[in-house]
């Protein structure tokens, strides 16, 4: 095996010392060790493995678990787009084509020279302002040929990316309309001072009388969540925010954390205090990496200000901290479990529930883990009092929602809305129109047909994490669920079977209609699947994962139909073409050389 | 067998690019075959060297597809079977013979027929009553409609035995336990 140079071996004893040597870090030291060399060569993983005291299989195994840690070689400038549906709608894939064209590259190769390697990756979270890349880990929005030119360009003469401009850098919020939460005002501390005046009980109480459920979409009652964790057993509990914004279409977390970053971090202090926590974390999504110099900064002046640390506001005993840990491009990290297991530096594979994390999480002590949005709001319960925060909504939908609009409208971007907006208002504000569908609540949540848009969204009718991606009347919405579903065969953990090879025999059967040899059996075999996957996956990514394909068949079947070229089978491949080769090496070319594709075809 | 059916169940079987051990394995129902052939009887199967398939009940597939033949003879099957049945880990997955799906096919019969020691001016085949090679070795289902699949290499005499009975009976059949393996 080969040794590592001298300075490289320097700079990751360095990341190892950074780190305390701590196993629990390992993710957090790849990310970093990654940074060197732009990859992972296999010393370095073996320096890592020796320097942690750890199996080194354990460290490939993290290592190969991450989309964005590379245990090959890849180009100094790392390229990828954003391959959402909204991004594919905008023509990322055309855009991609011309990129490599002119950096005579093919797609997801590294050139030989190992300046550049583009490829696709899943949604970035910049739906509103697509098509979008990621260029080392920079997030460029808004992408067309002008710009790919410009790129191009840049990437051949080897411009270091800080002298790239700065516009191509810059990413909009886009906040559209403003309620409750995105109007608010606050100086941070004056959420948590409210909340330490009611002291830990009285503070529980007001977010019991709130009624606020989770915004990431399963609706779990946080009171609850909260009081649970602050009743466990344990001394040391924990505070996680998940800004693991996985789901493709959804991007306030985005905005919250790059407007509303205090509101987020002071909602996390909220919950210390309510739990008795004295850790906390935010789990960052990998893509939204850029974020974290400008979230760090906020930290510091949170504990400059008494706001973060020991005796927090001068109150005894209360000592909560907050550190920013790093995702690598991982959609089921989003499942709070898997999220835990990210967190300890292990490949983010769901845990068996129960016990719940409220219970044993991170590292086996009670730990709440909610979403960013949840958290900014309860500033508003802290601040106004439960039973105003409940005064708007529904009966059991308290509060406003985010939504993330995407797809076709004049006005993409971030809507505020009580619970109970109807949809067919929402449509008209972000001004769609010919709308044929819309995927409510990212690739896992439903598709809603036109007959359905006098709906309303709340937990107890159309439920949402937040993502609102419209399909007008030129779209076709068999392909929007092949998309999805190759989202989820990509994205997949591979620990248990239902969904590992589930989700592949599905996309499978999409791939074989859309190629031209769908069959009626097909729908058959499609319907299987999705049951399979629905009633035997290990976590919510499986059996959630074939909700497009399901909801597409019930309510756009014809778009399924109209790609069947048999009523009964029909070879995924062309069976004639599979002997041209025999052809060819025997020379032979007689009747009996050749297969009808049809049976029918063939003479009885 | 509590309810026998009114007349007796016409059932083809045959096998393609295997190696005959789930035919085999099928004859390991020992004396089970004597209350089988109350039942059932054959039409096209090795055991009876009949060469044709006629209008059938169940038709039961061992092998892959590897050959324009087993194309031809898979489709006469489906054609005359009600019920047409994957058997062993070659109709369902390829098997062994699809190991030689890695490896282009030109490379295969030039290693076999051109370089092997001792051959000398040897050629690749090319007489026209022979069937040509497929470029992969496929799983049956992958050429035709099938109904029901029999995991193993091969499924264990009782495995093919319950299997029959109950489909013989009308119930869904439904290995569990040990019956069910796919090794």
């Amino acid at each position: 095996m080969s040794a590592l140079p001298s300075d490289e071996s320097a700079a990751l004893d360095g990341i190892l010392q950074r780190h305390r040597h701590d196993p629990t870090r390992l993710l957090q030291i790849l990310i970093d060790a990654q940074d060197i060399a732009g990859w992972l060569p296999a010393p370095v993983l073996t320096r890592i493995a020796a320097g942690l005291d750890i199996p080194r299989a354990r460290v490939e195994g993290v290592a190969g678990f991450y989309s964005f840690l590379y245990t090959r070689p890849v180009g100094r400038y790392r390229v990828l787009f954003s391959d959402n549906i909204t991004d594919r709608m905008l023509g990322n894939a055309e855009l991609l084509d011309a990129l490599c064209r002119k950096l005579w590259i093919e797609p997801g190769k590294m050139s030989e020279d190992g300046l550049v390697s583009v490829t696709t990756t899943s949604c970035t979270g910049l739906c509103d302002q697509g098509p979008a890349m990621l260029v080392n880990g920079q997030a460029i929005g808004q992408l067309n040929h002008r710009r790919i030119n410009e790129i191009a360009e840049m990437i051949r003469q080897q411009r270091p990316l800080e002298l790239w401009p700065a516009e191509f850098f810059q990413v909009d919020d886009n906040i559209r309309l403003k309620g409750a939460l995105l109007g608010l005002e606050m100086a941070p501390g004056e959420a948590l001072k409210a909340a330490i005046a009611r002291g830990p009980e009285g503070w529980l109480a007001e977010m019991q009388a709130s009624n606020l459920r989770g915004r990431g979409g399963a609706g779990f009652a946080t009171a609850v969540k909260w009081a649970s964790a602050r009743n466990a057993p344990g001394e040391l509990k924990v505070i996680v925010c998940n800004a693991d914004e996985g789901e493709p279409g959804t991007f306030k977390d985005r905005v919250l954390l790059n407007r509303y970053a205090d509101l987020v971090f002071e909602g996390m202090s909220l919950a210390a205090w309510a739990v008795g926590a004295g850790e906390g974390f935010v789990y960052l999504r990998g893509e939204y990496r850029y974020l974290r110099p400008q979230l760090e900064a906020v930290l510091a002046c949170r504990r400059e200000a008494g706001l973060l640390g020991k005796n927090i506001l001068g109150q005894p005993g209360f000592d909560f901290d907050i550190q920013i840990h790093l995702g690598a491009g991982a959609y089921v990290c989003g499942e709070e479990s898997a999220l835990i297991e990210s967190l300890e530096g292990k490949r983010g594979t769901p845990r068996i529930r129960p016990p719940f994390p409220v219970i044993k999480g991170y590292l086996g002590r009670p730990t709440v883990v909610n979403n960013v949005e949840t958290l900014a709001k309860t500033c508003l319960v802290a601040l106004h009092g439960g039973a105003d925060f409940a005064a708007t909504g529904t009966a059991q939908s308290a509060g406003t929602k985010l939504i993330s609009i995407s797809g076709d409208c004049a006005m993409p971007g971030i809507y505020e809305y009580p619970f109970g907006a109807q949809i067919s208002r929402i449509l008209e504000d972000c001004g769609a129109s010919d709308t044929q569908a819309i995927q409510v609540g990212g690739a896992s949540g439903i598709c809603l047909a036109s007959y359905e848009f006098q709906r309303r969204i709340a937990y107890e009718d159309v439920p949402t994490a937040g993502a609102f991606m419209i399909f007008d009347g030129t779209r076709d919405l068999f392909e929007v669920a092949r998309a999805f579903i190759h989202f989820f065969a990509h994205e997949s953990c591979g620990f248990c079977t239902p969904c590992r090879v589930g989700t592949s025999l599905l996309k499978g059967f999409m791939d074989k209609l859309a190629d031209g040899h769908g069959a009626k059996a097909d729908l058959n075999d499609i319907d299987w699947i999705d049951r399979l996957l629905k009633n035997a996956s290990h976590c919510g990514l499986g059996s959630a994962s074939p909700n497009p394909v399901i909801d597409t068949l019930q309510k756009f079947r014809p778009a399924y139909e109209r790609r069947l070229v048999s009523l009964d089978f029909e070879p995924a491949f062309d069976l004639d073409a599979a002997l041209a080769e025999a052809r060819q090496l025997t020379a032979r070319n007689d009747p009996g050389a050749h297969l009808k594709t049809h049976e029918e075809e063939e003479e009885k | 067998m509590s309810t026998l059916p009114a007349r007796k169940l016409r059932v083809a079987t045959a096998s393609l690019a295997g190696c005959f051990g789930c035919h085999m394995s099928f004859l390991d129902i020992d004396e089970h075959l004597f209350e089988l052939v109350d039942i059932i009887e054959f039409d096209r199967s090795p055991l009876t060297d009949i060469k044709e398939v006629g209008p059938c009940d169940i038709g039961i597939i061992e092998g892959g597809v590897c050959n324009s033949e087993n194309v031809h003879v898979l489709r006469e099957f489906r054609r005359n079977c009600k019920t047409l049945i994957a058997l062993g880990a070659c109709a369902v997955n390829g098997g062994l013979p699809a190991q030689r799906n890695h490896i282009p096919l030109a490379e295969c019969l030039r290693e076999v027929y051109q370089f092997r020691p001792g051959v000398e001016n040897g050629q690749i085949p090319n007489d026209p009553e022979l069937p040509l090679p497929l470029d992969k070795v496929r799983p049956i289902h992958e050429v035709v409609r099938i109904d029901y699949f029999i995991p193993g290499c091969p499924p264990s005499g009782p495995a093919i035995w319950k299997f029959l009975t109950d489909l013989i009976a009308g119930r869904t059949p439904r290995l569990t336990g040990g019956l069910l393996h796919y090794d």
